[in-house]
């Protein structure tokens, strides 16, 4: 009788440990194989920049883009900073935004009815078309990007959100009105929990985008204004054929948006891994 | 065993009337029509059990009668000091299906209509952990309904709706997917509950067998569309344990009701 049941143990733990040895080879793959690409790929930019002699205003090696980036660090670090800046006040006000509007959507039919309308005509007009009017009529360039990144990272804060609110369980919301839930209850225990996956989705698209905004304006803006974003050292460095600078730039934009994406995944895991599907670790 | 004919309106084994339906019609948007003149009267203190294929109407029935959703045509009136029963805190209901806060914990959950009412985790707690007890979920109380099995999740729903000690208790095949032993002693828990606390229960069960162990009263209905077709007193008296299961009586109201089931399934189309 012992002996088969430390026989049993004995299997289960095997089987444990396989799988989590299946699932640390699966973690590491998904490291290490990008990893791998991207250096793979490096290699064969530097390779072809040697190989076939490009000059390096027209196509820079990688180690020149890196050698770029360190030594202008004092002119991109602070253009860094204003693109940032830019980028989180917008996301803060879409949030803010879109948030208080989804619940009023909620609260009231009519309100809903009235704005909705003009929430996708803002979304579905290009960026690229407002800028420069916007940029015309609002004094300040600071206000002018910060409009334009709100625009483009409002839309998916609120639809997302809009849709979250009211994916609450019916039978639930039965409930709530049978022990006489005032709407500030139902809101608040029961509506918010269930939007907060669809929100936190929204929230990772608005950070893409709110950056994607910042920038187009910037560009929009051109050597007119006075903030000193990251697109503005872009047309500069391209007005002086400073190639490098530009890719140095460039990959400073892209950090960006990869470590707000990053973030706010960590963030929705974090916040849904106890309950929600998709954030659920599966054991079967 | 006593057959009462159906639609006999006011007739009432158990002390006053408490909830009386009157030709009740109800036709979803769709076009389907899941309830039909239907007429029924629960009596104060019953535990009558509604009974019958799938599809004819008994949850529909019994949302109505909790005020989920509005008649189509004639009326359902609750009487005495209850008022409105539905608003004002005095039933208790549990779903089909468990309809748990999936972000909440078992505790979280069943504190839910306390918390509602205002009180304070502090004064729940010992409440929470009494009708936690009762379903035998002790232990869980920090277990999200994900970590739970069907049966368990369906067991915190009952807790739930135990939590505020209602007046008036509507069940919809609360136990459907418990296993044997465990629908035994929950039946039997509900039995002593109703008894000690002089509640009222309208059970909704497709089983037979269960209906006859617990309620003073069958309805019988029957499909397309949803009618009482039948409603049948269970005379063998309560305390009932474990050893009526076996009884003669027993088997003869499990045989009666069963012919009325079947019955209805044939008037029903099914
Ligand atoms: N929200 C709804 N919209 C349209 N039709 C509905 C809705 N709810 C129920 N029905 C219909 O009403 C009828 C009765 O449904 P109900 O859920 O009351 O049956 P039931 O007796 O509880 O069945 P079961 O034993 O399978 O739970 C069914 O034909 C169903 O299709
Ligand atoms: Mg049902």
């Amino acid at each position: 009788m012992t002996a088969t049941v430390t026989e049993t143990e004995r299997r289960t733990e095997a089987a444990q440990t396989g799988a989590g040895q299946a699932e640390r080879t699966a973690r590491l793959a998904r490291v290490l194989l990008p990893l791998a690409f991207g250096v793979l790929a490096l290699i064969a930019w530097d390779l072809i920049v040697r190989i076939n002699d490009i000059p390096h205003y027209i196509l820079p090696g990688p180690l020149l883009v890196i050698e770029t980036l360190i030594a202008d660090w004092h002119t991109l670090y602070p253009s860094l900073l204003v693109t940032i800046q830019i980028t989180l006040m917008a996301l803060a006000v879409a949030v803010a935004g879109g948030v208080t509007l989804a619940i009023l959507f909620t609260q009231s039919k009519w309100i809903e009815l009235s704005f909705f309308p003009y929430a996708v005509i803002l979304q579905v007009t290009p960026i690229v078309a407002i800028a420069p009017l916007i940029l015309i009529y609002v004094d300040s360039t600071h206000a002018a990007l910060l409009i334009c990144a709100w625009i483009v990272a409002f839309f998916p804060i609120l639809s997302n959100t809009t849709l979250g609110l009211n994916s609450a369980d019916h039978n639930l919301i039965n409930l709530f009105q049978l022990y006489g839930a005032s709407r500030w209850q139902l809101l608040w225990h029961l509506r918010l929990p269930a939007a907060m996956p669809y929100f936190l989705g929204g929230l990772k698209i608005a950070g893409g985008l709110a950056l994607i905004g910042a920038i187009v304006a910037e560009f929009a803006a051109g050597t007119a204004g006075t903030e000193s974003g990251l697109a503005y050292r872009i047309l500069e460095a391209g007005y002086r054929l400073n190639i490098p600078r530009m890719f140095a730039s460039l990959i400073l934009i892209s950090l960006t948006g990869i470590v707000i994406f990053l973030f706010f995944t960590f963030l929705s895991h974090m916040v849904l891994r106890k309950w929600h599907e998709s954030a659920m670790k599966r054991e079967n | 065993m006593l057959q009462v004919p159906a639609n006999s309106g006011d007739a009432v084994a158990g002390g006053r009337p408490l909830v009386t339906l009157r030709h009740v019609d109800k036709t979803f948007s769709n076009g389907t029509v899941a309830l039909k003149d239907l007429n029924l009267t629960v009596g104060e203190h019953e535990f009558i059990s509604l009974l019958g294929p799938s599809g004819c109407g008994k949850s529909t029935a019994l949302r109505l009668m909790a005020g989920l959703g509005d008649v189509t045509g004639g009326r359902i009136d609750w009487h005495g000091s209850g008022g409105g029963a539905a608003a004002d805190r005095e039933i208790g209901f549990v779903f089909q299906e468990p309809t748990l806060m999936p972000w909440a914990t078992v505790f979280k959950n069943v504190y839910l209509p306390l918390r509602l009412a205002g009180i304070s985790k502090a004064d729940a707690a010992p409440r929470v952990a009494e009708a936690v007890a009762m379903v035998g979920l002790n232990g869980f109380e920090n277990a999200y309904p994900r970590e739970l099995s069907g049966g368990m999740k369906m067991r915190v729903s009952i807790a739930r709706a135990l939590v505020t000690k209602p007046r008036v208790l509507l069940m919809d095949e609360p136990f459907a997917a418990l296993d044997e032993i465990t629908r035994f002693k929950l039946n039997n828990d509900l039995l002593d509950l109703w008894k000690d606390q002089s509640w009222t229960v309208i059970f909704v069960t497709h089983s037979v067998y269960e209906s006859v162990y617990l309620s003073n009263r069958i309805v019988v209905m029957a499909a397309r569309p949803g009618r009482v077709v039948a409603e049948m007193d269970v005379d063998a008296p309560y305390p009932r344990h474990e050893d009526y299961r076996t009884s003669p009586t027993y088997n003869d109201h499990c045989r009666a009701v069963s012919e009325q089931l079947h019955r209805a399934m044939e008037a029903g189309g099914a």
